[in-house]
């Protein structure tokens, strides 16, 4: 996992890399929310380019993240999102009150 | 169930860090019957979810057994997921979408929608104070060449 701060937008882009499952997901939480109290984004991003794996435990995860992130008046998008991790998020609904991207729209400055 | 081609158990502690060695295993196992990439993907969220619902549901976080007992057939893999933890008391309110008890943990109630969409059968035998018993199948397609 790797935070990237944009300072001038208020930009926090959260780089995951691990599987995400109930064990992992705790870790992340933890951190994520951290970040997020600490420098209270705009927008938080989550990119998934580098997740291999996850299940239900990734909607509780995004959903967490997107109370948090609104929680410090910000708000919160996925991207990168495979068509295999999509089709787990699309189950619940989630993308009704997330913005869910299949690719980035930001650019991976430095 | 004719033609059993190869079967195995495996035994291991209710530790969140089992989640990702249980998946693992039985993958690498029922790519015996040569599966489809996206096939692997539906077993592993599977197993994931089903072991992880032993952990944070059956033992409550606490210590317990998990095993898991799978056979693969010609083009068939079965799955046994099994815990000697507290039961769920009503199994179609359990698998209901979204439905959870662990709201607080950021649990999304989503593990039996997935199990059931994922796989081709899914069967719940649950006794309170006892364990549950999760059986899934998931049919492979031959491979084409």
């Amino acid at each position: 996992m790797q935070f990237k701060h944009f300072i001038e937008e208020k930009l926090l882009v959260v780089e995951l890399t691990e599987e995400i499952d109930h064990h992992s997901s705790e870790l992340i939480r933890t951190r994520m929310d951290y970040e997020i109290g600490r420098f209270m984004p705009k927008k938080v991003v989550m990119d998934l380019d580098r997740v291999s794996f996850m299940d239900s435990a990734a909607i509780g995860l995004i959903i967490g993240r997107y109370k948090t992130a609104k929680m410090y008046g910000g708000e919160l998008e996925i991207q990168n999102v495979s068509p295999k991790l999509k089709r787990i998020l699309d189950m619940s609904g989630i993308d009704k009150i997330i913005d869910v991207k299949e690719v980035s729209n930001i650019s991976k400055i430095g | 169930m004719e033609n059993l081609k190869n079967e195995m158990k495996l035994e291991f502690l209710s530790r969140s860090a089992n989640e990702a060695f249980a998946r693992i295993a039985v993958a690498s196992f029922c790519s015996q019957l040569d599966p489809t990439i996206e096939e692997i993907a539906d077993i592993k969220t599977s197993v994931s979810e089903a072991v992880t619902n032993a952990i944070i549901h059956a033992y409550d976080n606490t210590d317990g057994i998990i095993k898991i007992h799978s056979k693969l057939f010609e083009n068939e893999i079965e799955i046994e997921v099994v815990d000697l933890g507290k039961g769920i008391e009503n199994v179609e309110e359990a698998k209901a979408p979204l439905y959870t008890t662990k709201s607080n943990l950021e649990r999304s109630g989503m593990g039996f929608t997935i199990m059931e969409n994922f796989m081709d059968g899914l069967k719940v035998e649950s006794v309170v104070g006892l364990g549950t018993k999760i059986t899934m199948k998931k049919k492979i397609s031959k491979s084409q060449n």
